[in-house]
């Protein structure tokens, strides 16, 4: 029964002139998200709105669940079509969608946080006696020749009469039955929630610095929710670091790419350097050193890829390369801004947002990363630019050298 | 058969981790298509097709039944070594509880035994875990003090599969039976069977679970050897198949594949496995010789010809392993540590109780008959490379 859903986005609304290209970009990265589904769908801008048609057999679930991963959508709503055949069918037509409605399957889990369904459908199921509701007809084709207002009585008089236990309130009713007089005639109420933000593509490319662990890839995915494109960079430590945790980054930057599209992963073979520093460098600033040369070959890769930005998935304090002083002697290299939008998260907050993109799973599989295992017992958390700055002349005989080397003998994976 | 599997092991990989699995040789490889592709019929079928296949089934029944010197009515083909381990134990608890609710095991059995062992122990069981020397192995006073009237089972593995020691099953089988006659005698032969003749009814023996794919074998293929007259309960239940003992289309390939896998073991078994023996000798006299590490196999025919187990103290296992993988070489970590805490050390190992160094810095090598003194000796040139590189870089 329902072949169609309206797409609801939020922010775009907002963009002046520059919104047909906003929406442009929503279209497409729907159509993106729909090529994995099964089915043949269309999807089309009317009237300031998008509209995906569903033509044929279709997954409900899976398409929910694929256009649950699209940046910019804020509400999706399956809609009924039908033609118009005069105010009595519609009336027909509605009571069937309400009773289709009351026992619609629930939506799978929402990615976008804190929205709530503007229905809720649990208490309509348990509690069907004290259900309020509203009809609020839309008449886009002026030609239809009865008011809104005249439509909205009818039917709500006909859901009166074929559902006793049902009452109206126009202020704040349980439930909300939009009727859309267009060229067909819509018919919807439950809107499923959508993860928001802006559609990828509308913001330029940024570069993700992926390692295996739980908050990297969370801030790819909010980064990629502002619009962003996403490129990642990987640095891997062969033998330190086995290939089962590159095959978990790959992993990662798949989920990411569930949302963000297609990302270019850069796999660096950061051995040489590490072992390096390590013989060259006082241990306790190994970490922060090698989160230094990690931000200079980042940033080597985003000039590649035509990204403007770095994105880590620091957050103040967690560990001691993560004090303020750390970020800002990290930062110190960096010529681009550098992204870091769990800043302010805590760790359980970031292990919230893990599970519901569902990166987390993946995330906590026990295999090491580069940045564990020579890790000093009692690294530096207040380290001294000029110190760093000292330390390194250390290095400066082979490190030009071994950054170009690195750079050079990078794995490229394109992940989809 | 074997020296095309042997041409292709010097093929630019040179695997050492043959207790973990193996590649499965040309015959079984010919016998699993045969019965996969054109004699793929049910046996429970009443046509043709469904005759042929039992045959299969029917004559690898045989092939393995005299490999051990039992009647074919006591081979039970299984899908490997955890089912036939978990069956033994759960089936024979469950049969025999009457007659008491005591369990006897080594503490360095595999997870396949000790799990279904904790399990029993949350239904009422008592369990002993009997404890092992520095060299993994049990002693007999241990266990003829732990067997009691109330003893229904004895669960003891031959080979233990990390580190190779040998468990006095022969000595274990004869004092169960002097001590508490009715109490059963499970044995453990993943590690050992195809590379030991073991006669049940000679060793005491009332159950002995095998694997398929440890010995060339098809993964998913296995058997439990059970002694006419042993009271066990069916684990797994469905169309009766295997006397009902063992409900489920019967995986023709996979005995197929075993039988061959098991036949072509036992033809050259003797020689291979003193050329296994030189090559377990040529390893751990080479390894001792070089600083740092401990080797924890057993000389000789005390331990296992085809196991090694050393601890090269100062490089995490995990990070040689990858430093041999990535000159080709395949070993296994003697145990699995690393700044995750969710992995701890090998409880064999802790067992045996070894110092923390050597815990975390275990690796196991394991032949098979195909494996060469060249592929050996590669090895232990590679390590003697490596270490020292190893060891500059390591966590403080």
């Amino acid at each position: 029964m329902f072949s169609t859903f309206l797409i609801k986005y939020g922010e775009i609304a907002i963009k002046g002139k520059n919104r047909h290209l906003f929406e442009e970009a929503l279209v497409n990265q729907i159509r993106h998200a729909l090529s994995k589904v099964d089915g043949d769908f269309s999807v089309m801008r009317e009237q300031g709105r998008i509209y995906v048609d569903c033509e044929g057999d279709f997954d409900y679930d899976e398409t929910v669940e694929a256009l649950q991963c699209v940046f910019g959508i804020v509400g999706i709503c399956p809609v009924m079509k039908i033609e118009d055949r005069g105010l009595d069918e519609l009336g027909n037509d509605v009571i069937r969608f309400l009773e289709e409605t009351l026992k619609l399957p629930s939506a799978p889990a929402g990615h976008a946080g804190d929205r709530k369904p503007d229905l809720d459908l649990d208490r309509i199921e348990n509690d069907s006696s004290r259900v309020t509701f509203k009809v609020m007809t839309r008449r886009a084709k002026k030609s239809y020749p009865i008011p809104s207002m005249e439509v909205n009585s009818e039917l709500g008089g006909r859901i009166l009469d074929a559902f006793p236990q049902l009452r109206v309130d126009v202020h704040a009713p349980d439930l909300l039955v939009h009727v859309e007089i267009r060229d067909m005639i819509y018919i919807y109420s439950k809107v499923i929630p959508g993860p928001g933000g802006m559609p990828v593509g509308t913001s330029g490319r940024a570069m993700l610095l992926l390692s295996g662990g739980i908050d990297s890839p969370v801030a790819g995915y909010m980064i990629g929710k502002r619009g962003v494109v996403i490129d990642a960079v990987y640095f891997h430590a062969p033998p330190y670091t086995s290939d089962r945790a590159k095959e978990k980054v790959v992993d990662l930057a798949k989920i990411v790419a569930k949302y963000t599209g297609p990302i270019r992963l850069h796999v660096v073979n950061f051995t040489d350097i590490q072992l390096y520093i390590y013989e060259k460098c006082p241990h306790d600033e190994l970490t922060i050193i090698m989160r230094r040369y990690m931000m200079r070959i980042a940033e080597r890769f985003a000039a590649m890829d035509g990204s403007i930005a770095l994105v880590t998935g620091e957050s103040i304090g967690q560990v001691a390369s993560q004090t303020m002083q750390s970020l800002a002697v990290t930062n110190e290299v960096c010529s681009l801004p550098v992204f870091r939008p769990l800043i302010g998260f805590d760790k359980q907050e970031i292990v919230e947002v893990a599970k519901r993109i569902d990166t987390f799973e993946t995330s906590i599989l026990p295999f090491e990363d580069c940045c564990t295992i020579f890790v000093a017992k009692h690294p530096v958390t207040k380290p001294n630019l000029r110190v760093i700055q000292r330390s390194e002349l250390k290095l400066q005989e082979k490190i030009d050298e071994m950054v170009e080397t690195a750079v050079n003998t990078t794995e490229t994976i394109f992940v989809k | 058969m074997t020296g095309d599997c042997r041409v292709r092991g010097l093929d630019g990989e040179v695997y050492l981790d043959n207790s973990a699995t193996t590649r499965v040789t040309e015959s079984v490889c010919d016998m699993v298509v045969q019965t996969m592709t054109e004699d793929y019929g049910n046996p429970s079928s009443r046509h043709r097709k469904g005759v042929e296949a039992e045959h299969y089934l029917k004559d690898a029944r045989e092939k393995i039944a005299r490999t051990l010197k039992v009647s074919e009515k006591e081979i039970y083909f299984t899908s490997g070594g955890t089912e036939s381990d978990n069956w033994a134990i759960l089936g024979a608890a469950a049969a025999n509880k009457r007659g008491g609710k005591h369990l006897i095991t080594t503490a360095v059995e595999h997870a396949a035994v000790l799990m279904p062992m904790h399990a029993l122990e949350e239904q009422g069981f008592r369990v002993t875990y009997l404890p092992v020397d520095s060299k993994g192995r049990i002693s007999l006073s241990d266990l003829e003090a732990a067997i009691c009237d109330e003893t229904i089972l004895v669960s003891i593995m031959a080979v233990n599969n990390e580190v190779g020691a040998i468990e006095p099953i022969e000595e274990a089988g004869a004092l169960i039976k002097r001590k508490n006659p009715s109490a059963l005698f499970h044995v453990d032969a993943v590690q050992a069977y195809g590379k030991y003749r073991i006669y049940p009814k000679r060793l005491g023996i009332d159950m002995l679970s095998v694997s398929g794919h440890k010995l060339h074998g098809p993964k998913g293929s296995g058997f439990l050897y059970v002694k006419d007259k042993v009271r066990l309960h069916p684990l797994i239940l469905g169309g009766g198949q295997q006397k009902g003992m063992r409900s489920g289309t019967d995986n023709v390939p996979g005995a197929a594949g075993l039988a061959q896998a098991a036949v072509d073991a036992f033809v050259t078994m003797e020689e291979d496995h003193a050329r296994m023996l030189l090559l377990k000798e040529h390893m751990t006299e080479s390894l001792s010789q070089l600083p740092g590490v401990v080797v924890h196999s057993e000389p000789g025919e005390r331990g296992a010809a085809h196991i090694v187990s050393a601890a090269f103290t100062g490089v995490r296992s995990e990070v040689l392993l990858h430093a041999l993988e990535d000159r080709g070489i395949y070993v296994s970590a003697g145990s699995a540590c690393s700044s995750n805490k969710k992995q701890t050390a090998s409880t064999v190992l802790k067992e045996m109780h070894l110092p923390a160094e050597q815990l975390e810095s275990t690796l196991r090598f394991s032949f098979s008959r195909f494996t060469t003194e060249e592929e050996v000796t590669y090895c232990l040139e590679v390590l003697r490379e490596l270490l020292p590189a190893l060891r500059r870089f390591t966590r403080h």
